[in-house]
């Protein structure tokens, strides 16, 4: 009965309702990984759970009993630097509050991995062909889940392409 | 949130004996249940995780697909076989909700939804009748723009919310169920009831009894030439005010076969049999979708907030049948 977070095991919760948002802040103080609504319709509470963005405050921590969770925490370089794309936010002011930039990074990490495994989105044209490349609007459809109060969003998609031009380069 | 115990079943008989305790839920990827049961609209003494069961999209004999309950949305609208062959639940499953709630929801959770209806949620301050029976409506005489205009009665209002179940009725897919009493299998488009005097029962669904697979019938032509169209107030992650999943197959310029279902009009997904009916070997015209539309809507009963979801679907529908019939002319 445990849970691989960012590396490391720990004990699930004795207590069923604990959701995995309350365990990585309340419980692990990995407070990276933010709260919003608390009801799905943020994204502020993005992790990664084998690999594929989740929405932690609607994930009970018995859930992802024996899975591997990726928290902002652990999207750092081994020698403590920044991910490329936590770079790329600083540069292209993809954040002012940076309440909801947890949530965006993670949630951008694993959407770069279903654009190159080439899932469709709701605005891919061509369902069987499969994505366009990383087009804006494509970006901001995979985004959608991901709220900024402070309306960052350009920025934020600016990082984003960068990342995604790096990857293709 | 009430305690309760949980459980991870590993195979189908395992889930339906937990099950069958009461007070015991199934859960899926937890992003209503959980929800629901947070905000005191529900409440369970035991979870039952079926989550984790096998989870295969594979054809079988005759060409139909068998989709497992525990497919996340995500993995249906990505598979190949949905996108080359029913291109409307592809559509709808990536109209629906976000990236991340798609990665969590299961086929079975997304079937078994309950309503967005406000009033529904709001347990210190609405009256519901779906959520208390005999309580009251406070969504007939209130804010109710997002609400049914067909098969509504005096005690509820509610639409269901699903994109997926609206392609799915329309494909004519069918449920397989499990439960203490065995298998059985349902269509889609019967497995949601209208509510009458009873809307706190929304499905056939049996105590006990699981959804374990969705069947697609073998693709026909107006299958593959299908769309899903939502129409809802921002561009992406909001639910449907109307939206309208089609499948065309025009020969020689008449209509050789429709297939049209309607969301956020209802308590089911509605499949518009009498427009479908309407529109056998009619020419493929945008004045014969419109007046089949409309025939469909004869007996819509609008709300004080919704009178504009009937305009909103016969447009929308003849505008989706219209570039059906275009890619195909
Ligand atoms: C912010 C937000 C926005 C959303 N937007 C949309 C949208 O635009 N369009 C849309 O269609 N949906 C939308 N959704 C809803 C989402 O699609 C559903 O919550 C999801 O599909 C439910 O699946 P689940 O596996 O998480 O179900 P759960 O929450 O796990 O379960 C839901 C219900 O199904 C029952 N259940 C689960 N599995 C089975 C089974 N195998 N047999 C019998 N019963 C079962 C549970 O007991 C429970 O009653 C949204 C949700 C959120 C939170
Ligand atoms: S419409 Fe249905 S769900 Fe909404 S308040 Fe009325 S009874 Fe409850
Ligand atoms: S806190 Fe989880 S989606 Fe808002
Ligand atoms: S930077 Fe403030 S919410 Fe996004």
């Amino acid at each position: 009965m445990t849970i691989t977070i960012n590396g490391s095991d720990y004990a699930v919760p004795y207590d069923s309702r604990v959701s995995l948002l309350d365990m990585l802040r309340e419980r692990l103080s990995l407070t990276g990984t933010k709260l919003g609504c608390n009801q799905g319709a943020c994204g502020a509470c993005t992790v990664l759970l084998d690999g594929e963005r989740v929405l932690s405050c609607l994930t009970l921590a018995a859930q992802a009993d024996g899975r591997d969770v990726l928290t902002i925490e652990g999207m750092q370089g081994a020698d403590g630097s920044l991910h490329p794309l936590q770079k790329a936010f600083i540069e292209h002011d993809g954040l002012q509050c940076g309440y909801c930039t947890p949530g965006q990074i993670c949630s951008a990490v694993a959407m770069a991995r279903e654009l190159r495994r080439g899932d469709p989105s709701h605005v891919t044209a061509n369902l069987a062909a499969g994505p366009d490349g990383p087009t804006r609007e494509e970006i901001r459809e995979r985004m959608s889940g991901n709220l900024c109060r402070c309306g960052a969003h350009n920025g934020i998609v600016e990082a984003i392409e960068e990342m995604l031009g790096r990857e293709a380069a | 949130m009430t305690p309760f115990a949980f459980h991870v079943a590993r195979d189908c008989a395992e889930a339906l004996s937990l099950g069958a305790a009461s007070g015991a839920r199934f859960i899926g990827g937890g992003t209503n249940l959980v929800d629901l049961l947070r905000q005191n609209v529900e409440s369970a003494s035991k979870l039952v995780d079926v989550s984790r069961l096998a989870a295969n999209i594979h054809e079988v004999g005759n060409g139909a697909l068998l989709v497992d309950a525990s497919v996340k949305n995500s993995a249906l609208a990505a598979h190949p076989m949905v996108r080359g062959r029913y291109p409307m639940l592809s559509r709808a499953l990536l109209a629906g909700a976000s990236a991340q709630i798609r990665n969590m929801a299961t086929v079975g959770g997304n079937i078994m939804q309950r309503t967005r209806c406000a009033y529904f949620y709001d347990v210190d301050g609405a009256r519901c009748n779906k959520r208390q029976p005999g309580s009251g409506c406070d969504a007939i005489g209130g804010f109710n723009r997002y609400h049914a205009i067909l098969g509504v009665s005096n005690d509820c209002v509610a639409t269901h919310p699903s994109d997926m179940c609206v392609a799915l009725a329309a494909l004519a897919a069918l449920v397989h169920l499990v439960g203490p009493e065995g298998e059985r299998t349902v269509p889609l488009a019967e497995f949601h009831v209208l509510p009458g005097a009873s809307p706190q029962i929304e499905t056939v669904l049996r105590p006990g009894e699981m959804i374990t697979a969705i069947e697609l019938p073998p693709a026909t032509p107006a299958m593959a030439n299908s769309e899903y169209r939502k129409v809802r107030d921002r561009s992406s992650y909001a639910f449907a005010l109307v939206s309208v999943a089609a499948g065309l197959e025009v020969v020689g310029g008449k209509i050789a076969e429709a297939r049209i279902a309607l969301g956020g009009v209802a308590a089911k997904p509605w499949r518009a049999t009498r427009a479908e009916a309407a529109l056998r070997g009619l020419p493929a015209t945008r004045a014969n979708f419109l007046s089949a539309a409309e025939e469909e809507l004869t007996k819509a009963q609008p709300l004080e907030g919704n009178a504009f979801k009937i305009g909103l679907v016969q447009r929308t529908t003849a505008a989706v049948l219209e570039s059906l019939a275009g890619e195909r002319a």
